[in-house]
């Protein structure tokens, strides 16, 4: 996409509509506008509109200052500082932090890894119960197979699970031309009300022992993911993390390193010239889909065996970690590193929002979750609308925060 | 004389369509008719005379189809063939089994359940058409319920709860509208992020206003009409005189959305911009003018199906209590072709599913674990997947949804 000088101005141009506002045109404009500006703005606007709510409603100045430092203080960040606080307290915080964002890496993959197909996958909810049930059979049965293969045998199975309800979605595009975001909602709701059929029709088929409770048996021990951190407090944290952080280096290799990868880029790019190249759009996009799908699953398989153990059918209304996914993907540009960024961050603000860290003196728990959820939709809302960062961005110079109006040196590609 | 030919050919094919057409809305009636003679207040317990109506409706379905009225002639085969089997099962079973799951109560219900889905339905059929997806209809159904029960709860009155639920769905519409339309967001992205946004709101202000008490007790929710003429007829009076006011509503959105958008010139003009809206902008229509109003409306129509659910059916607010309902609308909307009658016979036939998975928890008819209303619950979106895919016709949306204008 050679656009010109206008292109690396510091200053971005509106960009040109091309693939008309397609996901693929917003990806190209993604690469080429580059840099931390949009997510960055994007956060701190919906950080400091989160802090107005606040101020607002709790009629006091120093109030949102208050409650951000108090969520701040629950996320365990302060370990990283050395001679801040009570170590073995925020090792604990930091311990729930990496547990929520182990998930979110995943779920933000299944979202990035269809987005870089030109996809926007809004399954990874669907996908995820779909990996976390299927666990759940695999992770209950199989008694007496030995930890290795009975944990490997669940994980893969979960996660192609995830990957053909990925599928689905991907195959009908490529069939029929069904829209992907149609069909993944479609998916998303289908395995959430199964899922519910499965835990709590009577003698639904993954109700545990219990028939009065509508909820699953714990999995098997020989299924549990191993302690890799453990500062007490109620969740140690499991190997699940590095199987995510493996995920995003296969995320970053096989996009860019291998010919699928390559395919899939060149098909979110432009299919018309993929498909004149050669390149057969139909196959990457239900390969695009079905992997993303498999990411998902995978985030709900770890989930299982790292420390939830069981579903209960509840759940399906509280946990959103596929749909936070979307955010974390969207603030994390699809990127690798960026994802991970974005997933601690995500991770950090749902536990430091969490009633179990937040103090109810300082800021109301229930108030904070919802304020988190407002913040989180604040910066999807900001980063798909980097016009409106980028007009800000020049008013700023425009109304002369940013000094005397310098002559930008006109850059050459 | 070949100029006239061309011009007549495709003029014959359309009117040979419209009578094909005609034909399978008649057989798909049928089938229905078959079924419900199966039910109760009829309950026929000789199989030929559903069976008749049954095969008289997949006749003309087949009619239908060999003159090239694919997709409805395959729904009146279909409907045909569902009746013979629920006839089938039906003679088996008890009378005061079947009287127990069908009744006018299950009518009723039907109606209490499609009214939401419908508002929204509408709203989506709207802004859709103009062009702009709106997968964010769940939010504004969310802040109708919430903004609207807030405005009951302090004045007392649910006309002005109505309003402020228009306001609120208006409010999020717009922010949904300038994303989209003036800053060129990503339209799934935008409505993606009203959704959430709802969800943080209203839970945040719901908790800070209300604590962990709930919405306290409302004097006054939307009334049922008493219509004491009709009240008295047997089977129509039982159903029809004392429906809520929001349900003949329901009725008066669905028919006025039809007549506005293909009967006068505004719906004209919203179709044209989201067809083609480089062609729309050339002959004088504004794009964005449109685009916005569309948009709005299609917020203030979305907060009305979620005021109905707060205060109209319900009395109360709990956090994220539309509970996806956005988005089986949503799923109407493509169902039903994004016509207005074809999502509101979507959102009835989801509706009766609702109903129907409700009533038969427990009931003898089904096994237990089938009965379960959460399997049931999953129809909607199966069908649209049905429908989305192609197999029974295919459903296509407005050519410019999705695609942000930039005028030139």
């Amino acid at each position: 996409m050679s656009d010109g000088p206008a292109a690396v101005t510091p200053v971005p141009p509106p960009p040109e509509p091309e693939g008309g506002g397609s996901v693929s045109g917003l990806q190209a404009f993604y690469d080429r506008a580059g840099g931390l500006l949009v997510p960055v703005a994007a956060a701190f606007l919906a950080f400091l509109i989160g802090g107005i709510v606040v101020l607002v409603t709790e009629k006091s100045l120093t109030a949102p200052f208050e409650a951000y430092k108090a969520i701040f203080e629950g996320t365990g960040v302060t370990w990283f500082i050395p001679g801040v606080g009570d170590t073995a307290e925020e090792a604990r915080d930091l311990q729930q932090t990496l547990l929520i964002t182990t998930p979110l890496i995943l779920t933000a993959l299944a979202v990035a890894f269809a987005f870089r197909c030109g996809m926007f996958n809004i399954g990874g909810q669907g996908q995820y119960w779909v990996g976390l049930l299927t666990g759940i059979w695999f992770g209950t049965h199989f008694d007496g197979a030995p930890m290795a293969l009975h944990i490997t045998l669940t994980v893969v199975a979960a996660l192609l699970a995830g990957a053909l309800w990925g599928g689905i979605a991907g195959a009908l595009k490529a069939t029929t031309g069904a829209h992907e975001v149609i069909s993944t909602i479609m998916l998303n709701w289908i395995a959430i009300w199964v899922g519910k059929w499965l835990l709590e029709a009577p003698d639904g088929y993954l109700q545990g022992t219990d028939p009065s409770l509508p909820r699953s048996n714990d999995v098997l021990d020989s299924a549990k993911l191993s302690e890799v951190w453990n500062w007490g407090g109620l969740q140690p944290l499991h190997a699940g993390i590095f199987i995510a952080l493996f995920a995003v280096l296969v995320y970053h290799l096989l996009l860019n390193r291998t010919t699928l990868g390559y395919e899939v880029r060149a098909v979110g790019f432009n299919p018309d010239a993929a498909a004149y190249g050669g390149i057969s759009v139909k196959k990457n996009y239900f390969l695009a889909l079905a992997i993303s799908g498999g990411f998902a699953g995978l985030a709900g398989a770890i989930d299982l065996l790292g420390w939830k153990y069981r579903l209960t059918s509840t759940e399906f209304d509280a946990n959103l970690l596929g749909f936070v996914g979307i955010a974390v993907a969207l603030l994390g540009r699809n990127k690798a590193v960026g994802i991970l960024f974005a997933a601690f961050l995500f991770g950090a603000l749902d536990v430091g929002t969490s009633p179990r860290q937040l103090d109810p003196e300082v800021f109301n728990p229930e108030l904070a979750t919802n304020l988190a959820t407002m913040i989180q939709a604040l910066i999807i809302a900001f980063v798909g609308a980097e016009f409106l960062i980028l007009y800000l961005w020049r008013a700023r110079k425009r109304v002369g925060w940013a000094g005397p109006r310098r002559v930008e040196p006109e850059l050459k590609p | 004389m070949s100029v006239a030919e061309a011009s007549q050919t495709p003029l014959d094919r359309l009117r040979r369509l419209g009578e094909a057409r005609s034909l399978a809305i008649i057989g798909i009636w049928l089938g229905v008719l078959a079924v419900w003679l199966s039910v109760p207040p009829f309950t026929i317990r000789a199989l030929v005379v559903p069976a008749a109506a049954a095969v008289l409706g997949a006749s003309l379905g087949l009619w239908a189809l060999t003159r090239g009225e694919r997709k409805l002639g395959w729904w009146a085969i279909g409907v045909a063939l569902l009746a013979i089997l629920v006839a089938l099962w039906f003679q088996s079973e008890e009378s005061a089994e079947l009287e127990s799951v069908f009744s006018i109560g299950l009518l009723a219900a039907t109606f209490r359940f499609a009214a939401p889905l419908a508002f929204a339905a509408m709203g989506g059929i709207f802004s859709e058409r103009s062009g702009v997806v709106n997968i964010g209809l769940e939010g504004m159904m969310l802040a109708g319920a919430f903004f609207g029960i807030v405005v009951v709860a302090e004045t007392g009155q649910w006309e002005l709860g109505l309003l402020g639920a228009m306001a609120a769905g208006a409010v999020l519409a717009l922010i949904h509208a300038f994303f989209s339309i003036h800053l060129r967001a990503d339209q799934i992205i935008s409505g993606f992020a009203i959704n959430f946004l709802a969800l943080g709101v209203t839970g945040y202000l719901f908790r800070s206003i209300y604590g962990t008490r709930g919405t306290p007790e409302l004097e006054e929710r939307i009334p049922n009409v008493h219509l004491p003429l009709i009240e008295d007829i047997p089977f129509f009076g039982d159903l029809f005189g004392n429906l809520n006011l929001m349900i003949w509503l329901m009725f008066a959105v669905v028919l006025t959305s039809f007549i506005v958008l293909f009967k006068t010139p505004i719906g004209l003009r919203i179709r044209s911009v989201g067809e083609h809206p480089k062609a729309a902008d050339t002959v004088g229509i504004s794009v964005f003018k449109v685009r916005y109003a569309a948009v709005i409306l299609s917020g203030v129509l979305a907060a009305l199906g979620g005021a109905y659910l707060s205060f109209g059916t319900g009395n109360a607010f709990n956090e994220n209590m539309t509970a996806g309902r956005g988005f089986i609308a949503l799923a109407a909307v493509i169902f039903g072709n994004w016509r207005p009658f074809g999502a509101f016979g979507a959102c009835l036939l989801f509706g009766f599913s609702s109903a129907l998975a409700l009533r038969l928890q427990g009931s003898p008819l089904l096994p237990s674990d089938l009965a379960s209303a959460n399997l049931l619950s999953t129809l909607p979106y199966v069908l649209t997947l049905v429908v989305l895919v192609g197999v029974i016709g295919r459903s296509r949306g407005p050519a410019a949804a999705g695609r942000p204008y930039v005028k030139q």
